[in-house]
Order: structure tokens, then sequence, then C-alpha cells
């Protein structure tokens, strides 16, 4: 059984985000890029599932699309601990497009289970794992909270509103994760470190597809109002001016 | 031509999020000169169905089938996208919460549709159809064109006002294929009748700041006098002080409440992603240079544990409690 772990290329979460031509592009000066925290957890969960022999899983691969500058984010997943990766050379224009690529690799490649994030940080689509899915006609189960697979059978448990729910599917299928799939991100060793260097970094050219839409215009949120202080010896005036003011109480 | 709206219920019923999803439709079907048509999957008896007339559909269609009966997304897309073509819809819209994002991606693909997601206001124009959309996790806004024949937008939960109307509409059964599922639940695990963060208009949060989970009452019971629901920051939820279910911020859940109430939290940007859509924003910190109070409208300076009970007071009164 083979695991693909699609990952996407972001700025650092505490990244203060620019703007540049016109507030039409994503200033990248100064931007550390990092593996999306979801990708990040994912891949450390399918090399848990992997460790465990009675699995099934037998390989665990990333794949990305996006410029050769991503290189750095795909050799630090090699030295997660992935077995190969996967880079299709292209810009990514919009989320259909990228979902495109990935349908590609799967089709050449045939992977069981497909794990994907639940959002990317930057344009936080929430899209790619859900049009993959639909692309290659397979089930796709949201959400996912926790992965389990037992004899080559995955057993995914997925969030729902005010609880969780226990889910079997056939494979392949994409899981989409969030928050439980893994407790910490894995850390890349020295000699995972070592080894990444020479893993293999396979190398597909896009496949011809049209973006969906096109992003015209970045703008940072209006400034808040400065805050409104009271007095700690007089907290209780907070309930009486929130009533007066928001109305909300 | 008309705006399809997708609204799911909860064990037959409703929620505000329905009518703010049939609302928002309302709107746009008015820039696009059109009418609403509501698609309602499931076991919904007709009073409640009625119901979404009261926001300005017009048209109430309703699936019922036994391969429908739990949600699948594959199945769920089929479904949509058959109304869909059959009424001819060119703009479709889902609510962004978990069945949304589990679904509208899917449809994209289906329909050849470009799908804004996340949306919290109404598009900016109909034509180039551009809508506005949040991004890099609340850190900044996006105009976006969607540049198909058929559109599909996910709103923003709590961004839109609920708009009344008078109540026309017609119920129509609708008979359409579904095959069997390719998922099976297997278990469930559910609470029922406790208020979902994700729905509550007061929201009061905890972070590393409460000192101990034992020191969690007097927030607790502030909730419970506002008629709230109760969140907390990343390391209280880690550490285990309160459930993971109240975790909010980037790795969290996403919550946009009227009033959201941070008590003993730093307003680090991870946390603030979650939040950030919040119509207004309390702080109670002891440190006046924590960001928090750079988002927040109000805020108090002091010990939280000496604040809250305060806080606790002043609303009971308010309240007759
Ligand atoms: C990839 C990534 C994702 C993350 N995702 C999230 C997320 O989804 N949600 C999230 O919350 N965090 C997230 N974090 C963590 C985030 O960076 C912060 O570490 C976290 O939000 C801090 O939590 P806190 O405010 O409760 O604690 P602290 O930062 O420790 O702040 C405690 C605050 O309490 C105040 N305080 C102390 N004593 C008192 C008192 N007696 N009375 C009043 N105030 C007091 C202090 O002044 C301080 O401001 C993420 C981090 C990373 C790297
Ligand atoms: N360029 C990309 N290459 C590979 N996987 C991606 C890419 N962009 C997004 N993904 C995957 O899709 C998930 C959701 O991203 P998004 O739909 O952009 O919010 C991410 O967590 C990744 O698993």
């Amino acid at each position: 059984m083979k695991i693909l772990v699609c990952i996407s290329n972001v700025p650092d979460t505490t990244t203060k985000v620019k703007f540049t031509d016109g507030d039409t592009k994503l200033d990248t000066a100064g931007i550390q890029w990092v593996i999306n925290p979801w990708d990040e957890l994912s891949l450390t969960r399918a090399l848990e599932i992997k460790d465990d022999a009675s699995s099934g899983v037998k390989s665990v691969t990333v794949a990305h699309v996006g410029p050769v500058t991503a290189e750095p984010t795909i050799r630090k997943a090699l030295a997660i601990g992935a077995d190969s990766a996967i880079r299709v050379n292209a810009e990514p224009s919009d989320a259909y497009f990228v979902a495109a690529q990935l349908a590609e690799v799967v089709k050449q490649e045939q992977f069981d289970i497909i794990m994907c994030g639940i959002e990317s940080s930057d344009y936080n689509g929430s899209m790619v794992g859900s049009m993959l899915a639909e692309m290659l006609n397979i089930p796709s189960i949201s959400a996912v909270s926790n992965l389990k697979v037992e004899n080559e059978k995955p057993i995914v448990t997925r969030e729902i509103d005010g609880g969780k729910e226990v889910v079997s599917t056939s494979t392949p299928f994409v899981a989409i994760v969030q928050k439980g799939i893994a407790k910490e991100p894995r850390i890349a060793a020295m000699r995972g470190i070592m080894m990444a260097r020479s893993k293999p970094i396979k190398l597909y050219e896009p496949v011809a597809v049209d973006a969906l839409t096109s992003y015209k215009k970045f703008e940072l949120p209006e400034a808040r109002p400065a805050c409104k202080f009271v007095d700690a010896e007089n907290a209780k005036d907070l309930i009486a001016l929130l009533q007066s003011e928001t109305k909300l109480i | 031509m008309s705006v399809l709206v997708y609204t799911e219920n909860w064990d037959g019923k409703f929620k505000k999020v329905s009518f703010e999803l049939i609302s928002y439709a309302s709107k746009v079907a008015e820039m696009l000169n059109t009418d609403v048509a509501a698609l309602s999957i499931g076991n919904v008896a007709n009073d409640e169905l009625q119901k979404l007339g009261g926001y300005g559909a017009s048209k109430i269609l309703s699936v019922e089938n036994d391969n429908a009966k739990v949600f699948d997304a594959q199945n769920y897309t089929g479904i949509i996208a058959q109304v869909a073509e059959k009424i001819g819809a060119k703009v479709i819209i889902i609510a962004n919460n978990n069945t949304g994002k589990a679904v509208a991606p899917r449809l994209s693909v289906k329909l050849k549709a470009a799908l804004g997601a996340s949306v919290s206001k109404l598009p900016l124009s109909v034509s180039p159809f551009t809508i506005y959309k949040r991004s890099f996790s609340g850190s900044a806004f996006s105009d976006v064109e969607l540049k198909t024949d058929i559109k599909i937008i996910t709103l923003a939960q709590n961004s839109f006002e609920l708009i009344e109307t008078a109540n026309n509409a017609t119920i129509e059964k609708v008979d359409i294929n579904v095959d069997a599922p390719k998922t099976e639940v297997i278990d469930v695990q559910k609470q029922t009748g406790k208020l979902l963060l994700t729905d509550a208009e007061i929201v009061v949060s905890g972070g590393r700041g409460m000192k101990s989970p034992d020191n969690w009452g007097p927030l607790v019971e502030l909730a419970e006098v506002l008629g709230g629901a109760t969140a907390c920051s990343r390391p209280v939820s880690d550490e285990g002080w309160r459930s993971h279910e109240e975790h909010t911020g980037q790795t969290g859940k996403i919550i946009a409440p009227n009033l959201y109430i941070a008590v003993g939290i730093s307003g680090a940007t991870q946390h603030i992603a979650g939040v950030s859509g919040s119509k207004y924003i309390v702080a109670i910190n002891n440190d006046k240079s924590a960001p928090i109070f750079e988002v927040a409208q109000y805020g108090i300076v002091g010990d939280a544990q000496k604040i809250l009970p305060q806080l606790v007071e002043a609303a009971k009164q308010v309240k007759g409690k």
C-alpha cells in the first residue's frame, strides 16, 4: 500500500504579509517558506502508519506543485522521512490547476491513500483535496482528525458538528486532514537530513489546464478602532459599556 | 437561471446559518435579476422547509433518498450537481462549514464552476463576477474573479445579516438517482443540545494567563450568564486544561461571533487568525503591551482572577439572574 502526502509551500505563519505591483502580488521579499502546518502533520501521521508493519503501508511519497524554488521545502519533507518526492514543475495558478496536476500524478503512480491538508495558510482555499478526489472520481473524507490502517484497511475519524464519526471507506480515497491527525510534527534528525540529499525528487511537467479563478487585488484588513480601556478597579463598567455600545448583552 | 442555495439540516431542523445563506442569496439574485431556489437533502418536514421562504427563497426543492441519509461528499456533490443542472443554476451558494468545505470543491470540478471560498461580503461586481474573500489566515483579503459561466460561493458563517421577506415559496419534492455511498459511518459520538462554538454569538475564551485548569469556574459562568460558549487558546487545549473542541485559531476552529472576550490570551497571530472575523473583541490581560489589545475594541489591564468575578456579577445583574 502506498500513501501520497500533498504538500504546499507557504509563508511562515508569523509572516506579516505585504503586497506589491499595486497590491496584486504577494511581496515575497524576506519571507520564510515552510511546509503548510497541516501537511507536516499529515506526513508525520503517514510515517507513523508506515512504521507500524501491521498497517501494510510500504511507502510514503510527497508531491508538490511548484517551481524549483520550492525544493528546500521538499527536501525538508524527505529529511523528516518521506521515501520519495514528486515535483510538478509549474507555478500554481489556482486550486483547480494544482488539483489537476496532482490528479495526473496519482493516475501515473497509483496511490491508495492520498492525504491533503484542510487548508493552506496562504490563499485559504480548502479546495485542493476535494477537487483532486472529484477529478479521480474517488471518495473524499473531510475534517479527518484520525487515520488508522489495519491490514490495508483504512479507518477514518472525522469531525462533525458537536462530535465525531468513525468512517470506513474503499481505497483509493483522499483524506483531508485537520487538528488531531498527529500531535507534534516529526522533526528531521541529522541522519534524515543526510539521507534526504540522495533521495530522488521525480520531476513531472505540467498538464495544460486553465485556472478557473484569478486573484485581482489584495487588501490588508481595515484597522480596528483604538481599544477603549476600562479601569480594573471598575471592571463591572465593562458590562454596562458593552450593553450600551454593542447592544449585544 | 437562478441562484441555488444548499441548505443543510441538522436532525430535520435548519439553523440560523441556513437563513443567512438564503438572505445572502436573495441579494445576489437581485444583482443578477433572478430568483432563489433552496435545496434540502434528507428528511425535513414541510413546515420546516417552508421557513426558508421567509428569507427570500421562492422555490424549495427537497430531495429525500435512502442513499443520502448519511453524509458522503461524493454523493451529495452528485445530488447538488443534478439539481443545479435541472434548474439551470448560474450561482450556487453553500455554507463555509464542514459540509460546505467537503462538497463545494468537488462540485466545482463536476460543474467546471469557479469556486470562491470563505466569502464574507456580497460580490463586488457580477460582470466580471468578482468576490471578496479572506486570505493569509485573515491577515489579508482579496478580490477574486470567478471566470466560469457557473459560479460557486461558500459564505463565511455569521458574515451576513438575516433579511426577512414575505413567504410565497412553493415546495417541490425532487426525485433523483443516488448511488450507494462508498463510505460507511460505523460509529457516531455526538453531543446534542449543546450550543456549538461555531454557532455561538458570544464567546468567552481563556488562555495560558488563566494559570491553571482549576481557575475556569468564573469564565464558564460568564459565558453561561451571557448565553454564550467557551473557547480557549491552543496551549490550553494542548495542556489538557480544556477540551480540544474549544481550541480556536489557525490550527483549531475558526469562529466569527459578534462578541469575543479573550481572557489571559496574548494574541499571537495564529490565535487571531481564528477570531479576527469577530465583530467586537474584548481583551482582559495583565500586560498592557500584549498584542491582543491591538485588535480589541474594549480592554481591561489587570488580573483575570480578580476581574472575572466582577464581570459575572455585573452580567447577572444586567440579565436579571
Ligand atoms: C504553526 C502554528 C500554529 C498555531 N496555531 C494556533 C492556534 O490555532 N491557536 C492558538 O491559540 N495558538 C496557536 N499557535 C500558538 C501561538 O503561537 C501562541 O503560542 C498561543 O496562541 C499562545 O497562547 P496564550 O495566549 O494562551 O498564551 P501566552 O502567549 O503564554 O499568553 C498568556 C497571556 O496571559 C497574560 N496573563 C498572564 N497572567 C495573567 C493574569 N493573571 N491575568 C490576565 N492575564 C494574564 C499574559 O500577559 C499573556 O499575554 C500556533 C503556533 C504555531 C507555530
Ligand atoms: N501547490 C501544491 N502542491 C501540492 N499540494 C498542494 C498544493 N497546494 C495545496 N496543496 C494541498 O492541498 C491542501 C489544501 O490547500 P488549499 O486548497 O490551497 O487550501 C494543502 O494542505 C496541501 O495538502
